[in-house]
């Protein structure tokens, strides 16, 4: 068996594990690690199109609302017609959440076709302004869909992330990105990363390379929003703005661009970073983007990019 | 026709103030192929740095708001000058992304600094200059849209003269041309860059205190989405291109301005945004700049 697929076995074991013994666990731990997965999902999703793709996407957030909403609507909406007002039983909820999440991954995913189609003629600084540009749209399309709360935001989403759910689509997600850039097929994301004319006079057809690493990185952007929408019970239009774009965008860039590895461990260092300054409330940003600056100067490579002795630039 | 008029006057006043904040950006842009995130965050300090002045100057004369408006616009060169030398000048040869996420970095810092110690919450920007409503016709002018004018008119052309007409202003356009030959030219590139930062970040100051002078409310996050619109006004014009920067951002200010009065008024931060996906999709180089094709 090759080894990705050892990975995920290992990672759907793990998530079945630690959910078994949930109980046994701080829930404050449990909410971080939560909280850490559903991080880790959004930056290897997007690393696998600013990283191994080279396309600088300043969107993700956008997309990860239209995953949010939209799964949570099903759950609001469609929830109570199948299985009436209880929820039905734990199996009926876990069945209609995974269908949520998949309906808010694949809208976020049409989202990104979408987006993707006009905006991945451009490049660079362009292309990153752009997408800034789409993210923004959406989120001020949400502001104004009352249905779906309008500018208050979505209130009441029934609780149904768990610690399972996330460490399982932590496991599919680092699975794909990985199994995908390996394969024959995926070297075309790191040709077209590496020497965009030079891809092209070889004969791939990188514009769609660039739109197939974009529309899966927002998949997993919207399978990342359900989760968060499910695990916080609250969304708001503002909370996907460009801020949270950029967060995602500093994951990747600190884990190296196009390091599955690095990127994981940069997430879970800048989720668990706020919480360790808590104590220093409201310092805790000033110190952020401090060590942001620092870091950028000191390790331009990525603080965890070992193998590259110089930076992958785009 | 009178609405028409007076809607025209308030985009215009509006658009003055994204064309300062963006030649800023394009200048930056033009020497450095960089966008300075974290020129928003300047304009926000520009008016607080004339907040801060105004309780030390009597308000509501010409003199003190003149010296105000110099005070603050000086006090921001050095600030961005600060920011050049210490956290982009080490940068100078690295990749564009790694540049890009310093300056957002500087951008967050500025910005959660200020939420430290100006404090989070919204405070009320002084009448610095007298305020006296003009009628003509049946058009109001208030005094400080004049004011918005006339001051980002005198800038501009000032602008135009230094970058046209002065020593340095000749060695910006040739670092922007082609910085490696324009150091064998014998310009000295760092000079150059700081003179540019401080110049920028001037007319961000000057930005941000009129604009606080129009919408009288400043917090630390204020500059953020004026700062993401004078940037697609710099884009709209040609980035890099200083005329181009002014008319992308009076074109901005018009069309939100109108879009703000009509019944899609909720829609108006999407307008902006709206406007730079349809100009890169169809003219990527902006209204006046010229397309340039890669070369292997």
């Amino acid at each position: 068996m090759p080894k990705p697929h050892l990975y995920l076995l290992l990672g759907l074991a793990a998530a079945f594990g630690v959910s078994y013994f949930s109980d046994y666990f701080n829930p404050y731990y449990l909410d971080v690690l939560a909280g850490i997965g559903i991080n880790v999902i959004l930056a290897v999703s997007l690393n696998l199109v600013n990283g191994y793709t080279g396309q600088f996407s300043l969107g993700h957030a956008g997309f990860m609302s239209v995953g949010a909403y939209l799964s949570a609507a099903v759950t609001i909406f469609l929830g109570p017609k199948f299985f009436g007002d209880d929820g039905g039983t734990a199996f009926q909820q876990g069945a209609l959440f995974f269908g949520a999440l998949i309906v808010g991954g694949l809208s976020a995913a049409l989202a990104g076709l979408a987006v993707g189609i006009p905006s991945l003629r451009l490049k660079g600084d362009y292309l990153a302004l752009v997408t800034l540009g789409f993210g923004e749209i959406i989120r001020v399309i949400f502001q104004n869909v009352e249905v779906l709360g309008g500018a208050l935001g979505l209130n009441g989403i029934p609780p149904y992330t768990t610690i399972f759910w996330v460490l399982a689509f932590v496991a599919v997600t680092v699975f794909t990105v990985t199994c995908l850039v390996t394969s024959t097929y995926g070297r075309g994301f790191l040709a077209t990363h590496d020497d965009e004319i030079a891809s092209e006079a070889v004969g791939l057809n990188t514009t769609r390379y660039k739109i197939v690493a974009f529309v899966i990185g927002a998949f997993f952007a919207g399978i990342a929003g359900g989760l968060y929408g499910h695990f916080k019970m609250t969304i708001t239009p503002t909370g996907f703005d460009f801020t949270k774009s950029i967060e995602i965008v500093v994951m990747v860039i600190l884990g190296g661009m196009g390091n599955t590895l690095g990127v994981i461990l940069a997430a879970i260092l800048l989720t668990l970073l706020p919480e360790v300054l808590r104590p220093i409330a409201e310092y805790r940003m000033v110190l952020y983007s401090f060590l942001l600056i620092v870091l950028m100067i000191a390790r331009p490579q990525g603080l965890f990019n070992f193998k590259l002795g110089k930076a992958r630039s785009a | 026709m009178t609405e028409f008029l007076q809607q025209l006057l308030n985009g215009l006043s509006l658009g003055a103030i994204y064309a300062l904040i963006a030649l800023g950006y394009t200048m930056v842009y033009g020497v450095l192929r960089f966008i300075n995130f974290a020129h928003s965050d300047v304009f926000m300090v520009g008016s607080f740095v004339g907040y801060y002045m105004g309780k030390l100057i009597p308000e509501g004369t010409l003199w003190g708001g003149l010296t105000i408006l110099v005070g603050s616009m000086m006090a921001c060169a050095i600030l961005g000058m600060t920011i050049e030398r210490l956290a982009y000048r080490p940068l100078r040869n690295a990749p564009t992304l790694n540049v890009l996420i310093t300056a957002i970095g500087v951008s967050l810092l500025l910005e959660y600094t200020g939420q430290v110690f100006f404090g989070a919450a919204p405070r009320n920007f002084p009448a610095i200059f007298p305020v006296t409503n003009f009628h003509l016709g049946g058009l109001i002018i208030s005094s400080n849209q004049l004011m918005v004018i006339i001051v980002s008119a005198i800038l501009m052309v000032v602008l135009q003269l230094i970058v046209f007409r002065t020593k340095i202003g000749t060695a910006m356009r040739a670092v922007s041309l082609n910085p490696k030959a324009a150091v064998l030219m014998g310009v000295n590139n760092d000079v150059v860059i700081s003179f540019t930062f401080g110049l920028g970040s001037a007319l961000a100051a000057a930005g941000g205190i009129l604009y606080a002078l129009n919408y009288p409310s400043i917090d630390p996050l204020m500059g953020v989405m004026p700062g993401l619109k004078a940037f697609v006004a710099a884009i709209l014009g040609g980035i890099g291109n200083i005329p181009g920067a002014a008319l992308g951002g009076l074109i901005l200010g018009t069309v939100e301005t109108f879009v703000a009065g009509s019944q899609w008024s909720t829609y108006k931060d999407a307008i902006a945004f709206a406007i730079l996906i349809i100009i890169l999709l169809f003219r990527p180089a902006g209204l006046l700049g010229k397309f340039t094709v890669e070369k292997v």
